[in-house]
């Protein structure tokens, strides 16, 4: 039962941005059905806009669709005008490419990789017809199964979602194809314990959670004690899944033909950090470092340019100055495509004169703005978090950028972290007004410097793991303090709004009793919650009242070692250990060098010995 | 430097997209056939295109009007086939022809567009066009529009030409509308409809054809 334009055409009438629902973009794939042994829904769980920006789905879809008896399509949540107009029509949500409903794949697949996304996640099974419940599934409905960051701590939306895919999922995604096509040709829909085996059969693979084979447990306090397998093949712990070499790059991306937020072909460089800033999960969850060579990115460069038409290729990794190849392939892209006026774009710099260099080789004509995150403004505090920049090294990027031309730099903080006190704000304001005046000097005129500052948010499997959120008062104090210091004509200062963070901390540790706090908010009418315009914090706070959470307990817990934790049972490769000695190192302002430079056995090396024989010497960025 | 004017239709998914998104998507598509582009001077160069008229977001057409400026020569039919593989589905072009350097900008020249707005639904279009006729009949019809944040008044009347409708397969009618379409304003079918409260009805527009200063045919 496919969705013909007819259908669509009266609702789409009525609704902004139309464009959304419509797919039969440029290399979009449109497969048959026939032959085909599993079907995979993509889902982002935000508008078409955001969702179409997202790398990690782009390369999902494109190996899953290059498999020859499976087929990905891609879902993304309607607005709410759409949300409305479909449910006054009875239209079910479809796919892109085929207009299929979401109810007649095998498996959907969700990007959880915001916290403020998952009331879209129930948005998209209510409007595909499916239950929100695990529990209330059958053989007949599709497995539903998450992944991305907040896959991390699967417990808050582990109500809702039939398996979670922990890790990398280019080995795994393709694994559990395989059971569910298995599965359903010996008779899985039809037999009795169907939904039993197939969640059990899903269980043995590494890297998948089924968070309905455990139940939590709680301490007569309400505390969360642990979790306890009720099956046999649940394993106690699960562990992220890596790929020991970087797959090729997606070449044939799926074109927007509407403007979404990156207008641009993207390249994954690397894969991982080694700088282990201390409130970073990402620099935690996605080692070891994997480059890819330079050749490769150069070459898939060429071929994405001549397969997309696009005009700016983004050079994506979480630190791209560290890649051993760096200048190559920025000279190479630059020199080969200056006639297409292809731009550059190079995000996540690092603070020092050989990032400005490479800036320097990708601009055009006209300067875009440069980035630079020193996130505290105190020497004390950057070692705190173990941000190895000095401000010398600062101030000396920051010349270095104005001596060749930038009139605008912009600036990324962060209130609110570990041991913060009133002298680290009042040195941050000191440290802005430093950048300024280094462009005064240099370019005789006032300068801009944007600065944003973001709320540190503790995010499990990170040395931060057991630390509060900063109090409302204590930030808004700091906010103003910070504002009060920073008046002067070219800075901008903008800082982070307290409602969405308190939510994001809330849901980032919270644990298994989230789901019905989660389930009633939507109930209410919360939708699209990472949207400052229609965030409902009211509408949070009752539903989170009613599920009877003592949200104190989540964000302003301070934790020790041995605190049991909700996301304990996943294992990220990092140890326990090696975190809470972070943590300690921290607190005495202790710095970590970066896994380049020294090892600090953080136990990723340890936890896939295996993985590494294949990778081959010298692959990873360990020593 | 070389102009060459694109004739072209939009259907399918294209349709919902605004003219920016077009202009995005027509750029990219001559990237991807090598097509030689002129860029702007200056701080921020764009592509050098120029559409004729902006096509109403949920529109169709039979000829939208395109043109580009190209900094090498190429011959109009050496365009055709380099772009053809790479139109996207919902984009046919129709004619390429080389214009010269001089003449104004196609929006300078546009005077009318014409509409074949189908209504889906039970309606009688011998009522209907009575109605229709009554409307235009009148000496003018002043409407409301927001520009520029500020509620703006206007006469509808001399934006359109002519209307009519007729009746169109077993259930259901078409309405004819020849308006305005150029510098001095531009009739939108919409008006019209809403002027005989069919604003909720279900309906599409596509546009048929644009008339401009030195259309020949």
């Amino acid at each position: 039962m496919l969705i013909e334009d007819r259908a669509l055409e009266p609702l789409l009438a009525g609704v902004s941005k139309p464009g959304r629902y419509m797919g039969g973009e440029w290399n979009s794939v449109t497969k048959g059905w026939e032959g085909v042994e599993a079907s995979l829904a993509l889902v982002y769980p935000d508008v078409y806009e955001i969702g179409m920006s997202n790398l990690g789905l782009a390369i999902l879809y494109d190996l899953v669709n290059a498999q020859p008896r499976l087929v990905a399509e891609r879902v993304y949540t309607p607005w709410m005008d759409m949300e409305a107009a479909m449910r006054s029509a009875g239209l079910p949500l479809y796919s892109l490419e085929t207009r299929r409903p979401l109810a007649a794949f095998d498996v959907v697949g969700f990007s959880l990789q915001h916290e403020l996304t998952y009331t879209n996640v129930l948005t998209t099974l209510d409007l595909g017809g499916i239950p929100l419940l695990s529990d209330e599934r059958t053989t007949e409905s599709p497995l539903i199964i998450a992944g991305g960051s907040c896959a991390y701590n699967p417990e808050p939306m582990s109500a809702f979602m039939d398996a979670f895919v922990i890790g990398e999922g280019e080995e795994v995604l393709l694994e559990l194809l395989a059971v569910v096509a298995d599965w359903k040709g010996t008779g899985g829909r039809t037999s009795p314990s169907g939904r039993h085996d197939l969640l059990t059969g899903l269980a043995g693979i590494e890297g998948v959670y089924v968070p309905g084979l455990y139940r939590p447990e709680y301490g007569s306090d309400g505390r969360y004690v642990g979790l306890s397998s009720l099956v046999r093949q649940a394993p106690a712990r699960i562990l992220r899944r890596i790929v020991p070499t970087l797959g090729p790059v997606p070449t044939r991306p799926v074109v927007p033909s509407m403007r979404t937020v990156h207008n641009r072909a993207m390249v994954e460089i690397q894969r991982g950090c080694g700088h282990g800033c201390r409130f970073c999960q990402a620099g935690m969850v996605y080692r070891p470092i994997r480059e890819r060579p330079a050749a490769a990115v150069v070459s898939a460069i060429d071929e994405l340019l001549t397969n997309t038409g696009y005009d700016e290729v983004g050079l994506v990794s979480l630190s791209s100055s560290d890649h051993s190849g760096i200048a190559e392939i920025v000279q190479q892209t630059t020199e080969r495509h200056r006639a297409e006026r292809v731009s550059v774009s190079l995000p996540s710099l690092r603070i020092d004169a050989f990032s400005v260099q490479l800036a320097e080789m990708i601009q055009q004509t006209r300067k875009a703005g440069l980035t630079f995150a020193p996130e505290a403004g105190s020497q004390r505090l950057r070692d705190v978090i173990n941000k190895g920049v000095s401000e010398e090294d600062l101030l000396r990027t920051v010349r270095a950028a104005f001596e060749r031309g930038w009139n605008r730099l912009k600036l990324y903080f962060m209130l609110g972290l570990p041991t913060e006190t009133d002298a680290d704000v009042l040195e941050m304001a000191r440290l802005i007004h430093a950048v300024r005046a280094v462009g005064r000097e240099i370019r005789s005129r006032t300068v801009e410097v944007a600065v944003s500052v973001a709320t540190f948010v503790p995010k499990p499997h990170t040395p931060f793991q057991w630390s509060p959120l900063v109090e409302r008062e204590t930030l808004q104090m700091r906010q103003d303090l910070l504002r009060a210091h920073t008046r002067a004509r070219g800075i901008r200062v903008s800082c982070s709004e307290w409602d969405s963070t308190w939510l994001e901390a809330l849901l980032s540790r919270g644990d298994r009793r989230m789901g019905p706090a989660i389930q009633r908010a939507w109930e209410l009418g919360a939708r699209m919650d990472a949207w400052a315009e229609s965030f409902r914090p009211d509408i949070w706070k009752q539903a989170i009242a009613e599920a009877g959470i003592q949200a104190e307990r989540y964000t302003s817990g301070e934790l020790g070692f041995h605190s049991p934790l909700p996301w304990d049972h996943i294992h990220v490769g990092v140890s326990r250990e090696f975190l809470w000695e972070e943590y300690r190192r921290a607190l005495s302002q202790r710095v970590t060098p970066g896994c380049r430079d020294a090892c600090a056995n953080c136990g990723v090396l340890a936890a896939y010995a295996a993985q590494r024989r294949t990778a081959g010497d010298g692959a990873w960025g360990c020593p | 430097m070389q102009r060459l004017r694109i004739a072209y239709g939009v259907s399918g998914p294209l349709r919902y997209l605004s003219v920016l998104d077009m202009g995005l998507l027509w750029e990219r598509l001559f990237r991807r056939a090598r097509v030689p582009l002129a860029y702007t001077q200056g701080f921020n160069p764009r592509a050098r295109m120029q559409f004729a008229s902006a096509l109403p977001v949920g529109y169709s057409s039979d000829e939208e009007l395109l043109d580009i400026y190209l900094c090498e020569r190429m011959i109009d039919s050496a365009l055709l086939l380099a772009t053809t593989p790479e139109l996207p589905i919902g984009l046919q072009v129709k004619s390429v022809v080389e214009v010269s350097l001089r003449e104004p900008p196609t929006q300078a020249l546009l005077s009318e567009a014409h509409y074949r707005v189908s209504l889906h639904g039970p309606f009688d279009a011998h009522d209907l066009n009575a109605r229709l006729q009554q409307l235009l009949a009148r000496p003018e019809i002043m409407r409301q529009r927001i520009r520029k944040g500020k509620m703006v008044r206007y006469d509808l009347r001399p934006l359109i030409c002519s209307a009519w409708c007729e009746a169109f397969g077993p259930a259901g009618c078409q309405i004819h509308v020849i308006a305005r379409c150029g510098a001095s304003g531009s009739g939108r079918p919409e008006d019209l409809l809403d002027e005989l409260g069919l604003s909720t009805a279900h309906y599409t527009i596509h546009r048929t054809r644009l008339v401009w200063e030195g259309r020949e045919d």
